[in-house]
């Protein structure tokens, strides 16, 4: 059903050239420490080792976003080393990108083998974090060390050096990847970097303690630190993956069940989720916030769920076309059915005022659903430029009534880029 | 404290006293406590206070886990026997509303009597209390593991013994037993971590180890709340495909039950157990597929008609087969029509071809329509309707998956739906025909 992912294809300008940074930092890392020598090889190895696993677990979070919490923490932990049970470290940033560069393909292959391909703007995002820190960082690491074992023996300065780096690092990143999204889904920057900040700031918290205590341990514990420093984030991926399980199966589970009007005959076929598409890409286009857009999405699957109460289906399943009163009615039917879940109260909402006119004030949802279930009840699954034309017509000639003007604005620059989406 | 048998109580007692009796003993003989480093143990004291007071709610349900062990586990080390048990005393003052005052000081002096206990271990095993030199970790580490080894298992058995005596459990799950035990097993390397840190970073490991947690707890909190949420949503979207038939409402919450008890009876593991109370629950949402009008036709179908019935279960397949962790549960689905002996729909599976979970979900299915108003009968009492699985145990249903139902219900009941009163006469003609009912088969007429 789904197409198959084409990791070439499918990347555009800003990925392309992050994907290209990382390989050209990739190459001076590995030249460097290949002319150089490689320092301390058994922490390399060891340090590579955690990254590769890390890669190995890596998990998909809410929102296709692929994170690799052990591999990053382990990657801050080695640009972080001052000493290894009480001895210097002394690699350089260039080493630290090419350990870094090594165990996350190491990492990867595994993946690779068994057919499941690398997100590579994701893993260059993260090297290129990784690299940015150690080159900010390594220059201090010796100075620093000097501090901590000098008569005063105090670690408060490099610790607070390493918190604040350690926090830029990760704001750099949540705004490169806030940029990379912003590009790909067309999303405003703002709303883009304020999704991201959500999405990631517990767990960049949790990599980040891990991080500093994984270089802390290192001077107390030797490599054993390695081995016990895992746990905490052990437990915290654990959580996480399990959230990311149960988000992606709700998804699922809502688009699959969003069908069973359509098996029933109530609504032409791809229906639901055709005006989910579309609602979501007008949503987008109008600056709503990640959760609201699923919010939107849920109500937009099951925005015609209300006509399972009619014993015989509407002919043709054309809200549009039917009188005012009974498409009230299916509305507040399906409002009903979604409240019973008891947690989707704005989503019922949503769907309990989606046929009312601009006057209400229904909310913004509610208003792009109309529309985007009258725009397909017009066009259906057809990609014929003049029908959509026709219907994008019909809608202008409700605005302002029916309609609100700036979902029909946003929908008409829609519709001719997500001409190929239909075909769902 | 009231309503508990006398013999708890006297556990109880026996536990505060024994603990006031260590504090009494470490106070007056040898003055012990003069020793304490108490900046450290009243750090670690709030480090205990915090964790105790959000406790980490895991899988099993009686018993909160939370991860004060890791700073009860630490105290052990940092500050000896009696400052581990000064610790664990402040569970008393724990910040959770509600919670009266006989399990706080029970909670206070088990914790207590568990830190004197671990930390002796320490202390035979050749373990020095206090501020680990960074050098000699190694040192630390079977101490360590010995301490920890006697806290864990004390702590669990004090508690189960409680839980026991207060008649609260009566089957302690196995498998949810060994899952704690690796969990605290893990918040007690925590402990370590938090000990071997403190000569470096002091209270800042603490802080550094326990960040990490919080999220982790966070992280779990998000998804319980989801997996309550999905629960909701999946129930609410199933009900829905059934309000067009005024009788079958609430059928698939029954079947999804009935079906996860035979499934607990069989002995299956916790991940199938889930998907199949999924399956049981989306086992006829292609039913929408069939005509209203196939249903209230009174009298014999054609063969046509019959077909359309015969389909439901591949509709219902083409519409859950989205949702990837299922899985195992579509092959339920789209089998829970085929019988034993083979005359089944949609394929005509016989006895071991027919996948697990379509056995399971047949005889669950079966059982609700026996046991639920139909408009041509009336409900049919739980031991009719036993007998008519027994009946049809090695024809129509797997008899393994018979004789476990029929356990199970014979353990823990049958809650069988209410008397559902006759529609209001504003509903269009009633349903007649439930493809499900065993007591009355469809009929079909031959067009030939």
């Amino acid at each position: 059903m789904t197409p198959p992912i084409r990791p070439w294809r499918s990347l555009d300008s800003g990925q392309l050239l992050l994907i290209c940074m990382a390989g050209l930092v990739t190459v001076a890392g590995v030249a460097h420490t290949a002319a150089a020598g490689l320092l301390d090889p058994p922490i390399a190895v060891g340090f590579g080792a955690l990254i590769a696993t890390g890669e190995l677990a890596r998990l998909t979070m809410p929102g296709n976003r692929e994170v690799a919490p052990i591999g990053t923490a382990a990657a801050l932990g080695y640009t972080l080393l001052l000493d290894m049970g009480g001895r210097q470290v002394e690699h350089p940033a260039l080493q630290v990108v090419a350990v870094l560069a090594v165990g996350m393909l190491a990492g990867a292959l595994p993946h690779l083998a068994v057919g499941r391909p690398p997100r590579l703007d994701a893993m260059a995002r993260r090297l290129l974090t990784g690299a940015l820190l150690a080159f900010a960082f390594r220059p201090l690491a010796g100075p620093l060390f000097d501090l901590t074992m000098g008569p005063s023996m105090t670690w408060s300065p490099a610790l607070g050096v390493m918190a604040a780096m350690i926090v830029l690092a990760l704001l750099t990143d949540i705004v490169v990847a806030a940029m990379l999204r912003a590009d790909q889904v067309r999303a405003a920057l703002a709303v883009a970097i304020h999704d991201e900040l959500r999405m990631a700031a517990p767990l960049s918290a949790a990599v980040a303690a891990s991080g500093m205590l994984l270089a802390l341990a290192a001077h107390s514990m030797d490599m054993a630190a390695l081995l016990v420093f895992a746990a905490p984030l052990l437990v915290t991926q654990v959580a996480f993956r399990k959230y990311a399980g149960i988000r992606a199966t709700y998804l699922q589970t809502v688009r699959a069940l969003s069908r069973v009007t359509e098996v029933g005959g109530y609504v032409e076929p791809g229906h639901s989720r055709r005006v989910s598409v579309l609602a979501v890409a007008v949503g987008r286009e109008l600056g709503m916030a990640e959760s609201e857009l699923l919010e939107l999405e849920y109500a937009a699957l099951m925005h015609d769920i209300g006509q399972l109460s009619l014993s015989d289906p509407i002919p043709g399943g054309a809200t549009v076309l039917t009188d005012r009163d009974q498409a009230r009615r299916i509305a507040e039917l399906g409002a009903e059915v979604i409240r019973q879940t008891g947690v989707l109260g704005t989503v019922a909402e949503v769907v309990r005022r989606q046929c009312e006119p601009c006057a209400d004030s229904p909310p913004m949802a509610s208003r792009i659903i109309k529309a985007a279930n009258d725009y397909d009840d017009l066009v259906g699954g057809s990609t014929d430029r003049d029908r959509a034309g026709a219907a994008l017509e019909r809608l202008r000639l409700g605005v302002t009534v029916e309609y609100d003007p700036e979902v029909v604005e946003a929908m008409s620059h829609l519709v001719d880029r997500l001409a190929p989406l239909n075909r769902l | 404290m009231r309503g508990l048998p006398w013999f708890a109580k006297v556990y109880l007692v026996a536990v505060i006293g024994v603990a006031f009796g260590l504090f009494g003993h470490s106070a007056l003989v040898g003055g012990r406590f003069d020793r304490l480093e108490w900046p450290t143990l009243l750090v670690l004291a709030l480090l205990f206070l915090v964790c105790e007071s959000v406790p980490t709610l895991l899988n099993v349900k009686q018993a909160a886990i939370s991860v004060s062990f890791s700073a009860a586990l630490a105290a052990v080390v940092l500050v000896g026997p009696e400052g581990a048990a000064l610790v664990g005393m402040t569970a008393v003052f724990s910040v959770r509303p509600g919670l009266p005052l006989t399990k706080r000081l029970f909670n206070g002096a088990q914790f207590a009597i568990c830190g004197y206990a671990a930390g002796w271990t320490f202390e035979l095993l050749g373990g020095r209390p206090g501020v680990p030199d960074v050098d000699r970790f190694d040192e630390l580490i079977l101490p360590f593991a010995g301490a920890a080894g006697v806290y864990v298992p004390l702590n669990f058995a004090l508690i189960a013994v409680m839980l026991s005596l207060a008649g609260q459990v009566d089957r302690v799950p196995v498998r949810g037993v060994a899952q704690l035990l690796v969990s605290y097993l893990g918040y007690a390397t925590f402990g370590l971590l938090i000990a071997g840190l403190w000569a470096t970073v002091q209270s800042i490991s603490a802080v550094l180890v326990l960040l990490p947690l919080f999220v982790a707890r966070w992280g779990f909190g998000q998804y319980l709340a989801q997996q309550r949420s999905y629960d909701a949503t999946i129930a609410a979207l199933c009900q829905a495909v059934e309000t067009k038939d005024y009788y079958t409402r609430g059928h698939c919450t029954r079947v999804s039950l009935a079906s996860t008890m035979i499934a607990e009876e069989i002995g299956m593991g916790s991940e199938r157990t889930r998907a199949i109370r999924y399956a049981g629950m989306l086992h006829d949402v292609g039913k929408l597929g069939v005509p209203t009008k196939v249903l209230q036709k009174d009298g014999p179908l054609t063969e046509e008609e019959y077909a359309a019935i015969q389909l439901h279960p591949m509709r219902g397949l083409e519409i859950v087969r989205g949702i990837d962790f299922l899985d195992e549960a579509f092959a339920g689905i789209m089998h829970h029509h085929e019988k034993h002996d083979g005359t089944g729909y949609p394929m005509g599976l016989a006895a071991e071809e027919i996948p697990e979970f379509a056995r399971i979900i047949a005889v669950a299915d079966a059982f609700d329509s026996i046991t639920s108003d139909r408009s041509y009968r009336g409900a049919r009492p739980v031991p009719v309707a036993i007998d008519q699985l027994r009946k049809g145990a090695g024809t129509q249903f797997d008899p393994e998956m018979v004789t476990a139902f029929i356990k199970a219900v014979e353990r823990a009941g049958w809650e069988a739906p209410g008397k559902v009163p006759a529609p209001p006469s504003g509903e269009a003609e009633p349903i007649v025909k439930d493809h499900d009912d065993p007591t009355m088969p469809i009929q079909v007429v031959s067009e030939r």
